[in-house]
């Protein structure tokens, strides 16, 4: 089925995986979206201004800058940054992974903030995802309702006010849950402690997910979860539709 | 020249997981009465200016725009001329 889908969309969109100091899954990004699902990829360096006509680009996750002063909060003014938001405001697709997200937020592409793990832990495990929407193209052609998809942070515990919370749900914009395999998003399966058991979210138009779990690390065969790949196969499903 | 010091604090309504945390230290330690535990920051830095309504406006864009995240903290500032 992978290979199929590999064929088919065969370097007819390109991906744009932007690297901070501090990102680490910038690489595995590159990796699942060129070797495993057969789209183009340019690497981005964080300094650079130029996109280079990627149709999609992809904050990944890591630790930029070492997560100093807030997670996000230096690479939000990175010089690639002013272009990621003028391509986003004109309705360009933005996917931000894990410290991908918190520098959307911090960047205000996304609304909210992350806390620390209510736990306070570091949280690495395989997370199940119940898919709330699919009004948007990243989940669009994603047929399964529960997804399993790892996560590994921190800092994912996502807070907004309860204005910006109504707005989410108004609007159609809260698109991952952490759930059960079954897909209960009851608090017992609040994976971090995340208001509303939230995991990934859109901007009001659509255009901009940010997400904590990691689909990149979740598309090759050889790890024996390929659910991540539902995600970007939507995206380029719906980009050539 | 000003020295500015800069206090950031978590807002009240908002989760502090590393206040709670280091508050069970604290009772561990047998410190019964201590409550309310909150952690935030301490940042100061010069500001090279001898205009001191340029040194406040200055301070106050860089809590605003970068210091602080205004959805979960609130920040105060003093200037000290040096």
């Amino acid at each position: 089925m992978l290979s199929e889908a590999k064929s088919r969309s065969a370097g007819k969109i390109k991906f744009g995986v932007i690297t901070f100091p501090g990102s680490n899954t910038d690489y595995d990004s590159y990796y699942a979206l060129s070797e495993v699902l057969g789209n183009k990829v340019e690497q981005i360096w964080h300094k650079d201004r130029d996109l280079k006509n990627s149709d999609v680009i992809v904050l990944p996750g890591g630790f930029s800058y070492g997560d100093y002063l807030r997670t996000g909060a230096i690479a939000r003014f990175s010089p690639i940054m002013e272009s990621v938001i003028e391509f986003a405001d004109k309705g360009g697709i933005v996917i931000g992974i894990c410290n991908g997200f918190q520098i959307l937020l911090e960047a205000g592409l996304l609304p909210g903030v992350m806390l620390r793990n209510e736990s306070l832990k570091f949280i690495c495990k395989d997370a199940y995802l119940s898919v709330q929407t699919r009004n948007n193209i990243f989940t669009k052609n994603i047929e399964k309702d529960v997804i399993k998809i790892p996560m590994k942070h921190g800092e994912g515990n996502y807070f907004a006010d309860e204005e910006t919370l109504k707005e989410l749900e108004k609007n159609d914009q809260i698109v991952f849950k952490y759930s059960s395999k079954e897909g209960n998003t009851g608090q017992a399966f609040n994976a971090n402690g995340s208001q509303q058991n939230i995991a990934g979210i859109t901007n009001k138009k659509k255009n901009i997910l940010g997400m904590m779990p990691h689909p990149e690390n979740a598309c090759d065969p050889v790890l024996r979860k390929t659910d991540g790949s539902f995600i970007f196969r939507s995206v380029v499903q719906s980009l050539l539709n | 020249m000003y020295k500015a010091t800069v206090i950031i604090k978590r807002r009240p309504k908002i989760l502090d997981p590393q206040g709670k945390a280091v508050e069970q230290g604290a009772k561990l330690l047998g410190f019964n009465n201590v409550d309310h535990t909150r952690i935030g920051k301490y940042i100061e830095f010069n500001v090279n200016t001898n205009d001191q309504n340029l040194a406040e406006k200055e301070v106050k864009e860089y809590c605003e725009k970068l210091l602080a995240n205004p959805i979960m903290e609130d920040f105060e500032y003093s200037l000290e001329k040096v």
